[in-house]
């Protein structure tokens, strides 16, 4: 039953039949269009993985078969808790009942420098606690009493940003207002989020309205001294969608700034309101989490003509090819330089993967992730000689598939918003040697006798991006994979499987 | 308790809902019964009649200065009024914020949990103009009236109303007990105002409960913040009341699951009636206006 097990089947198309039977025929009609297996293509291979396949054959972004488990959050989840929530000098209300604003207190590990509410609030949780009185009569009031006791009692906040809950929509608060009165007053950036929890399929909506709302709310407003004052550089750039897991943007930016650039801001991990408001004086924008944040990218190329390009620095083979591709944006001083700085770490590299490797090679790894991550961190596991038998977004768009075909071979499985019980019987069928996904799914697959790693948490680790980052990763999928618990996880009076014996 | 009879008045803004509510509950007491009347309306005016007062503590209003309706007794927001009759308002919010409709949904749980209806022989529910939505539907859902009665009169809005509340009736009356009670005509002096009242109540599969004919009266009662009944007893308007009270009170039981009509149906009504004109009439009245100008 543990790990020293044989692998499942191979025929992926066979298993997605099989996992479907169990379903009505309506839903497994509808279920059908987000599973697949990743197709044969004419594309040329991507330049960096040499991989080419067709993983955008199925549905999604679409809305969720009621009554099965997904995995999935709302549009406030993804305001608040991902876009704007690491933004570490503003003050994030959860508007609305509390229960929203509680169980997404400081979920995502956003890392950030500074005094803990003094002039930095990420950790803190902050909420209007509506009661049935604020419903019926309605918010606003209660909303701008709580910005101003946040003005008085934080007073080195630099803004604050309203989250909707759902009632506030339901409702009809005019949370616009209040923000622009209390702007009057206190003179600090407000920002209202209309993201409530009801809007959209998946919290992709919220990324979405929190981009516009940094539009709308910030860019379209006069600009700070701080702004004014701001000489730009030639060698400006913004790191868009790092939002710091672990200290992720820290291992990041000392790559870009060792070969030279100057990271004006990095989005939104440990930002501070300046970073954002600086940003459309940057050359170059590098967008690590394209699904989170390509939005807002998109808006300032067309206002501000910032080019924007996507890179990754998950395993040592892709943070050279990005960082390359980094440099070719700039002059040949930053060029040398990047060369410079992949030599310098190359030592680093050779022992990681000498030391890991051999341990590692060959495993097989199953991932489901958010809207990234499905496809970015596979080459961290190339780097290992690890394999993908599958991988899944929560709310990819059609987009993101496109993009996983650079990144796994035809014949992997992909499974889109997939339910609850379709992982557990693909993992249980495939029994790969390591699952990478969320705390809900982490204590079945254990509990299977499979190992797991959170992918969105990093496990409590991190940081998993940039040289130093890959270290960490290498050791800690070790750790996950090679744990001699795994040997212990059968009773000993228990004979074992014939397959572990043939072995 | 298994006999508490539960109404409500139903019908268009500005029909007389409160009035005529106030009125026949008045003249209801005569037969010894103890009421309960429960405004659902944020303007919080269907018990002014009764109280002699411009306006009362809300169980809304109380609830939001004491901090949450558990913070609330019945007390403070059960007020007294002519002949005994008692009176809950549930008030709401300024128009525009908040939600209206969850405040009467909270206002009812707290007036049924806290012992509201016990010891009162009616309760008599006064809903504002339109179902707007889940909230104010409150009173026809389950446990809640028994019987609807729909105030309206012969204008052509007045008739839409009744037709669109009966669909509300329809909607909770196979789920809960709800029934529609019957029509109550309050006469606005239209043309075949009478006839055309009968005509919509029999295509609902109703009848026409009472036809309350115009007085003065009733507007000089308002003006002293008093019913009819109190004001002037022996009068005539008195008596309309009284008959409309005591059928009322035969009612009992005798309510009927309505058949909303359509759109069509109710138009073609109206045309026969001639309130409203064919398609054909419009243009050749159109073109004799123009006709006459040049």
């Amino acid at each position: 039953m543990a790990k020293d097990h044989v692998g499942g089947s191979e025929d992926y198309e066979a298993l997605i039949e099989e996992v479907l039977a169990a379903y009505p025929a309506k839903s497994a009609k509808r279920r059908a269009k987000h599973l697949t297996v990743a197709k044969a293509t004419d594309e040329e291979p991507d330049a960096t993985t040499g991989i080419a396949s067709k993983c955008d054959t199925q549905k999604s972004n679409i809305k969720s078969v009621p009554g099965v488990m997904t995995i999935r959050g709302c549009a406030y989840a993804g305001s608040k808790g991902v876009v704007w929530g690491p933004v570490k000098d503003m003050v994030h209300i959860s508007h609305g009942p509390v229960g929203c604003g509680q169980y997404s207190w400081s979920q995502r590990r956003n890392y950030y420098i500074g005094k803990t509410g003094v002039d930095s609030f990420v950790t803190m949780q902050f909420t209007t606690d509506f009661q049935e009185k604020d419903i019926v009569f309605g918010g606003d009031k209660k909303l701008a009493k709580t910005i101003d006791e946040i003005e008085e009692l934080f007073p080195l906040n630099n803004g604050v940003t309203i989250q909707s809950e759902c009632p506030i929509g339901l409702i009809g608060d005019d949370i616009e207002a209040v923000a622009k009165q209390k702007n009057k007053e206190h003179g600090k950036t407000m920002v209202p989020v209309r993201c409530e929890g009801f809007r959209g399929v998946s919290q992709s909506l919220g990324h979405h309205i929190a981009n516009d709302a940094v539009r709308d709310w910030v860019f379209d407003k006069e600009d700070s001294d701080a702004v004014k004052a701001y000489e730009p550089g030639q060698y400006d750039v913004n790191v868009i969608g790092d939002y710091n897991i672990g200290g992720d943007a820290w291992a990041s930016r000392i790559l870009l700034e060792e070969m030279g650039l100057n990271v004006v801001g990095n989005w939104s991990g440990d930002a501070t309101l300046a970073e954002i408001e600086r940003a459309p004086k940057a050359k170059l924008n590098l967008i690590h989490c394209y699904r989170s944040m390509n939005y807002i990218c998109r808006h300032m190329e067309e206002k501000y003509g910032i080019e924007w390009m996507e890179y990754n620095f998950f395993g040592p083979s892709q943070i050279a090819a990005s960082l390359r591709a980094i440099a070719a944006k700039f002059d040949e001083t930053i060029q040398e330089k990047c060369e410079a700085v992949i030599a310098k770490y190359q030592p680093l590299v050779d022992e990681v993967i000498a030391k890991y490797r051999p341990r590692l090679e060959g495993k097989s790894v199953m991932l489901y992730v958010g809207g990234l991550r499905p496809r970015h961190v596979v080459t961290a596991y190339d780097d290992l000689g690890m394999v993908i038998a599958g991988t899944g977004y929560e709310f990819g768009h059609g987009d993101d598939y496109k993009r996983t075909g650079h990144y796994v071979k035809e014949g992997t499985l992909i499974y889109d918003d997939v339910t609850g019980y379709e992982l557990e019987k693909f993992i249980e069928k495939i029994r790969p040697d390591l699952v990478g996904s969320g705390i809900k799914e982490k204590y079945p697959v254990q509990k299977m006798g499979i190992p797991f790693r959170q992918m969105h948490s990093w496990d409590y680790s991190g940081p998993y991006h940039g040289y130093d980052g890959f270290a960490i990763f290498a050791r800690d999928m070790d750790m996950a994979i090679n744990n001699p618990v795994w040997g212990l996880y059968d009773a000993p009076w228990k004979s074992a499987p014939e397959a572990i014996a043939a072995e | 308790m298994s006999d508490l009879r539960q109404i409500a008045f139903y019908g268009k803004g500005g029909i007389g809902k409160s009035t005529t509510s106030q009125n026949t509950l008045a003249a209801l007491v005569e037969l010894d019964q103890k009421i309960l009347i429960v405004g659902c309306d944020p303007k919080a005016d269907s018990t002014r009649l009764i109280l002699n007062s411009k306006a009362q503590d809300t169980v809304l209003h109380m609830a939001a200065e004491m901090g949450s309706v558990e913070d609330l007794e019945l007390e403070d927001v059960l007020k007294v009024g002519f002949k005994d009759i008692k009176c809950v308002e549930s008030g709401g919010p300024e128009p525009g914020v908040g939600c209206a409709g969850r405040g009467v949904i909270t206002a009812i749980n707290f007036l049924e949990e806290n012992g509201a209806y016990d010891d009162v022989d009616y309760v008599s529910y006064d809903v504002l103009g339109d179902v707007v939505c889940g909230g104010f539907a409150m009173p026809i859902r389950e446990n809640k009236a028994q019987e609807i009665y729909i105030v309206m009169s012969g204008e052509m809005m007045a008739l839409y109303a009744a037709n669109n509340i009966s669909k509300g009736i329809l909607k909770y009356a196979n789920s809960g007990g709800v029934r529609l009670g019957g029509l109550i005509c309050n006469e606005r002096q239209t043309d075949k105002e009478l006839e055309l009242a009968e005509a919509l109540a029999a295509r609902l599969g109703s009848k026409l409960i009472h036809f309350v004919p115009r007085d003065n009266i009733v507007q000089h009662a308002e003006l002293r913040r008093q019913t009819v009944l109190q004001y002037a007893p022996e009068s005539q308007q008195a008596q309309e009341y009284r008959s409309l009270a005591n059928k009322i009170h035969n009612n009992s039981g005798k309510g009927v699951i309505p058949s909303p009509i359509t759109m069509e149906e109710l138009e073609e009504m109206l045309m026969e009636f001639g309130i409203m004109q064919s398609e054909e009439e419009r243009l050749a009245a159109i073109a004799a206006s123009e006709a006459q100008a040049s």
